[in-house]
């Protein structure tokens, strides 16, 4: 049984950790700081969840009781991690940043 | 006099399942835990000038764990286009016009808007009647548009009693 949670545990690790780096990939690769903003909306919602849910999972098995608080860690991020990244973006069209010049759309004036 | 002592019983209910998942599950945190749920929204109240009621309960769950259904399908799908070369991409800005009033359910529907990945709430009108979105990539701007109305504030709107 031991082994089965520990594949388990290994792949939820696994896939936070390839969302995690594919959000940071974004945040190179992608060329206008708006796009940029999505890179860490990506690596703190499937990435951190990938690796809460590796933690929920072992822990709950090696410590024979139902691990729970790291729903508290997602609770908190999904709170605060859209307010961060509205106020970034909020910020970046009062500072009237560059962007790509075949976005369509315009950004409103602060 | 029960409603002026839980002003907000969802919320005191919230608190107090909150602080027993931070500090375990012990009569002695039981009883903290109820002094804060009554405290904490008392003390906070002049922060909550008009919270609407939580009218479906049910409702509000199925749309949880529809958002969170859509932010793994939707992070496939940008994980691609991240990938993928970035001269691909077609960003825009696009309005939503907004039909919630409620400043609760609007700061809901941005958040909702935010986590979901390829898009991020950029700002909301002076007047809460627009909310401006910035998107990673978009075939047609009407489609998102509606898809945000229609599957995000439609469920919203139900939800709370505005």
């Amino acid at each position: 049984m031991d082994i089965v949670i520990e594949y388990i545990t290994a792949i939820f690790l696994l896939i936070g950790g390839v969302f995690a780096l594919i959000g940071s990939l974004g945040l190179v690769r992608l060329p206008d700081f708006f796009l940029r903003l999505h890179g860490p909306t990506k690596a703190t919602t499937l990435g951190v969840g990938g690796t809460i849910m590796a933690s929920l999972v072992y822990f709950s098995w090696s410590e024979h009781t139902l691990h729970l608080h790291e729903i508290l860690i997602t609770l908190f991020l999904f709170i605060s991690a859209p307010v961060s990244a509205h106020m970034l973006a909020k910020a970046a069209m009062h500072r009237e940043l560059k962007y790509r010049e075949d976005t369509r759309g315009k950004p409103w004036k602060q | 006099m029960i409603r002026k002592l839980y002003p907000f019983p969802t919320l005191s209910v919230f608190l107090l399942l909150m602080w027993l998942l931070l500090s375990g599950f012990s009569a002695g945190h039981l009883v903290l835990g109820m002094v804060l749920a009554t405290v904490l929204p008392l003390g906070t109240l002049p922060f909550w000038p008009n919270v609407p009621r939580l009218r479906n309960f049910h409702k509000l769950v199925l749309f949880v764990l529809m958002v969170h259904w859509d932010i793994v399908v939707a992070n496939l799908s940008v994980a691609r286009r991240i990938l993928g070369s970035p001269k691909n991409l077609r960003p825009a800005f696009v309005e939503v016009p907004l039909d919630i009033k409620d400043d609760f359910a609007i700061t809901l529907l941005t958040s909702t808007v935010s986590l979901t990945p390829g898009t991020v709430s950029a700002d909301i009108s002076a007047d809460a009647s627009r909310m401006l979105v910035h998107a990673l990539h978009v075939e047609d701007e009407a489609v998102l548009v509606s898809q945000i109305k229609q599957r995000y504030e439609r469920r919203l709107k139900e939800i709370f009693e505005c």
